[in-house]
């Protein structure tokens, strides 16, 4: 065995402020990333903490602006944050998303003139039964042949990614959209309302809400989240207690893409109006961040999204009016992730110097 | 070698000469829990010492910190005389301290040779022939070119003593070595260890079994809860004597009364044979097994021989293919194709050999280890768990069977394994079972819990519930068991009686004497 100068030993019994520990310090991290970063492109710091992080809450419209990203990663990471706590890895968040949002669209697109109230919620059923088909794959390989469900639903992105691309310049493009690739627009029964009278914030924070609640009562307090917990911690008591492994995966993985293919209609249903090539900015992999960030806990995701949702806007508005690269954004979700799950590290565990434990024992 | 003789040289030896180590004062504390509180301890060259006491009594703490694994809080250790302090293993070896642990760290796939050369300095050819001197210089036979994994359990500690003792050890420790071994297999450890005695090495022998140690030791140091209670000449006190200062109060026995079993059986295996899913576990040949409600029918058998493959197939971990269901009955369903959870449905319960990770999740609270195999039991309501339903059955648990914990709270991982196993044995007797199968139910168990445990399986039988023990302790299995199966390399022999069971019957079952002629030469490694 390789012995290293430092041994990294587990801290034992955990208290609650530890657990808010590991997320303060990743948020505190990536403010300094962005000032840093905005620096690096000729933004002032006192600008780039203004753009990024208090402009987004600055104004109504902004704090609309908010909500409505904030649905989508709320939806979605409360689902993954299931199945992560289960062990099952589902990735491809992003790839049910879009085939969310491409069920959602076949209604409003065939009955285009419809005027009836039940398209809203037939839209919903039909983007969350794809979002499952979807993920359904990955359950179904899984399952049968033992495939890695990481690989596997990550790669589903990419094949949905060019189905949506092959959908909207084909068979769903507006015959009268003078070829550009996108759909016809949705009737009117097919938008979300809107919350405030202005802004773009719609309905979908509240679905978000309500979701919320929902998986914190499966998580807490329900049998099956028992279980799914069970066979994520310890998988052989889960086998002693015949709580069937099988099953937890195809829920796992069930739960993200309904959750996935709901936001993805929210998004077409919502702000886009119309399914387009681009449909989401990467909400599903932000989820992923933005789950375990919460640490995997209903309330924790809660926050995590939020804060997550005003480095989407604050990147957005300094992309406007400071000029900086959208590629900030990215880095920045990046860095929190990475920087989170550093903070775990040091605050699950303590790192000793061998030295000192030796000198210790001679004392 | 005549046993008489060589007892007689120790004497001599053991009594001459200043001590070979010597501890003084000793204490170190674990957070808030003190495993050794001023232990003093002296072992001479030639000696062989024993250290008595029940589990937790802090036998291992006081070994690893001789060892060096991690040093005392307070307390001095003398090595010929002088003050030394360890600070890792190796620096213990260096200074001639070799230890036996009671858990064998040996790759499966490697030969003898190679797995000793991993920590061994010298090549593979130069060790396989001083492996073969020491073999016979110290009686422990043993092939270094045969691979670990064809190798009896018998074998496998004779090449970890070797390992030890190619480093040239003044001093050995060896932790609980009898309790792998079988019945047979005890009197050649014991010849070893008295040779390694006569040529001037000193053995620290840890054990919580009296006979063989009034058999084997020259002096003893028993240790109760931490300290040191006394250091007698075990061949001197009788083993009531030295189970007394061990335990503080004398040994309690279960009552029992004679069984009373049913006509029909409550668990069946028809001919079920299964190879293992582990490359190297054992797998089951054609196993008949009725147990009949109101009995206890207990398995003995060195570990390794099955037991871990029946358990799970009893259990529903394993599972047997739909058109072989019939060969595992319980109540008369045939139900192998069934899952854990099915099989609790028809009435089994089940308290696993691991305690941590599988009778029990370790990050979780005692109340949500309730719920684990508890949930049946009104627990859950349209989905939901009822979570004053949950926490009250942990505590009933907790309470019923003095399981020290903070409360229902407390996360399993948190309790000794002791107090955990009692917790698991409880709830699963809670669940009201029509059968239930224990394995090893009350190992790492102090002494007066063991007790508490094995009269709550015989009240349970009396209630009519067929009991399967599987068990590698035979007193325990003497003690509940009204008819006992040795399970020996996945065959199990046929049924012994409470009056036929003797330790020497048993014992030549263990090694395989049930067999036919034919299958007698797979004995002979035993």
């Amino acid at each position: 065995m390789m012995r290293l100068p430092w041994i990294v030993e587990p801290r034992i019994g955990r208290t609650g402020p530890r657990a808010l520990l590991a997320p303060l310090i990743a948020v505190a991290t990536t403010i300094l990333a962005a000032v840093v970063l905005m620096s690096s492109q000729g933004v002032a710091p006192s600008r780039a903490i203004w753009q990024l992080y208090i402009a987004p809450l600055s104004s109504l419209y902004n704090l609309s602006e908010v909500l409505l990203k904030m649905a989508p990663l709320l939806i979605i990471a409360q689902a993954l944050a299931i199945g992560f706590r289960a062990k099952v890895w589902n990735i491809g968040a992003e790839g049910q998303l879009l085939l969310g949002a491409i069920g959602g669209s076949l209604l409003p697109l065939w009955f285009n003139d419809s005027v009836n109230p039940m398209m809203l919620p037939a839209m919903a059923l039909c983007g969350m039964l794809f979002g499952i088909g979807w993920a359904a794959l990955a359950a179904f390989l899984r399952t049968r042949f033992n495939a890695n469900e990481i690989l596997v639903t990550l790669m589903l992105n990419s094949i949905a990614l060019q189905l949506l691309y092959y959908l909207v310049s084909g068979p769903l493009r507006d015959p009268y959209g003078f070829n550009f690739p996108q759909s016809a627009l949705f009737p009117q029964v097919a938008m979300l309302p809107s919350l405030f009278g202005m802004g773009r914030a719609n309905v979908s924070i509240i679905v978000a809400l309500l979701a919320t609640v929902a998986a914190w009562i499966f998580v807490e307090r329900s049998m099956t989240g028992y279980k799914l917990q069970v066979g994520g911690v310890a998988p052989d008591a889960a086998r002693y207690a015949g709580f069937r492994e099988k099953r937890a995966v195809w829920l796992s993985l069930c739960i993200g893409g309904a959750a996935a293919g709901l936001a993805g209609v929210f998004e077409v249903a919502g702000p886009l109006g119309q399914l387009q090539r681009v449909v989401s900015p990467g909400y599903g992999f932000a989820a992923i961040i933005v789950a375990f960030l919460g640490g995997l806990n209903a309330i924790g995701i809660l926050f995590a999204a939020f804060f997550m949702a005003v480095i989407y806007v604050g990147g957005d508005m300094a992309q406007a009016s400071a000029g900086v690269p959208y590629a900030v954004n990215t880095s920045l979700q990046g860095v929190l992730l990475v920087s989170y799950i550093a903070a775990r590290l040091f605050v699950d565990y303590r790192v000793r110097w061998r030295r000192d434990i030796t000198q210790q024992g001679a004392n | 070698m005549g046993m008489a003789v060589t007892a007689a040289c120790h004497l001599r030896s053991a009594d001459a000469g200043p001590p070979l180590l010597e501890l003084g004062g000793v204490t170190k504390a674990f957070q808030t829990v003190v495993a050794n509180r001023d232990v003093s301890l002296a072992i001479r060259p030639g000696e062989i010492h024993a250290v008595l006491g029940e589990n937790g009594a802090g036998k291992s703490t006081l070994m690893k910190m001789i060892y060096g694994v991690f040093p005392p809080d307070a307390g001095e250790m003398r090595w010929n005389g002088e003050t030394v302090v360890l600070t890792s293993p190796a620096q213990a070896r260096k200074l001639g301290i070799g230890m036996v642990f009671q858990h064998f760290s040996l790759f499966e796939s490697l030969t003898v040779a190679e797995n000793i050369s991993l920590t061994v300095p010298g090549g593979v050819a130069r060790l396989t022939t001083r492996i073969r001197e020491i073999g016979q210089r110290f009686s422990l036979p043993v092939n270094p070119v045969a691979l670990v994994h064809s190798l009896s359990v018998g074998e496998r500690q004779r090449v970890e003593i070797i390992r030890c003792l190619l480093q040239e050890p003044r001093l050995i420790i060896m932790d609980e070595p009898t309790s792998v071994l079988p019945p047979s297999g005890i009197p050649a450890l014991f010849d070893t260890i008295r040779e390694l005695a006569a040529q001037g090495c000193a053995v620290l022998f840890i054990s919580h079994k009296l006979e063989e140690i009034r058999s084997l030791c020259h002096g003893a140091t028993v240790m109760r809860a931490g300290e040191v209670v006394a250091t007698v000449d075990p061949r001197r006190a009788s083993a009531s004597e030295l189970a007394h200062l061990m335990i503080g109060r004398e040994i309690p026995h279960p009552k029992r009364s004679a069984p009373t079993p049913g006509r029909d059986p409550v668990l069946e295996l028809r001919g079920l044979s299964q190879p293992s899913d582990d490359p190297f576990g054992t797998g089951l040949h054609d196993v008949d097994l009725r147990l009949y409600p109101g009995e206890i029918v207990g398995i003995a058998g060195i570990s390794g021989n099955g037991q871990k493959e029946l358990a799970a197939l009893l259990s529903g971990e394993a599972v047997l293919d739909r058109g072989r269901r019939d060969l595992v009955r319980i109540l008369g369903s045939g139900c192998g194709d069934m899952d854990a959870s099915r099989r609790r449905d028809l009435g089994l319960a089940f308290v696993p050999e691991d305690r941590n990770g599988r009778g029990s999740v370790p990050e979780m609270t005692l109340a949500e280890n309730a719920l684990l195999t508890g949930h049946a039991q009104g627990m859950v309501r349209r989905g939901l768990i009822e979570r004053s339903r949950m926490r009250a059955f942990a505590e009933t648990c907790i309470r019923e069977m003095g399981v020290r914990c903070t409360g229902a709270d407390a996360e399993a991982r948190s309790l000794s394994g002791g107090n955990l196993q009692k917790f698991i044995m409880g709830r699963e007797i809670r669940l009201k079972p029509k059968v239930l199968v224990a394995a090893q139910p009350t190992w790492g168990v102090d002494v007066g819990a063991a007790a508490l445990i094995r009269q709550q399986l015989i009240d349970l039988r009396d209630a009519g519930v067929g009991i399967l023990v599987i068990s590698e302790e035979l007193d325990e299995l003497f003690e509940v068991s009204d008819r006992i199966h040795v399970l020996f390399r996945g065959r199990l022999s046929p049924a012994l009686g409470r009056a036929e069971a003797t330790v020497s019957t048993i014992g030549d079952y263990m090694t395989g004497g049930f067999l036919s002629p034919d299958a007698t030469e797979a004995r002979a490694t035993a």
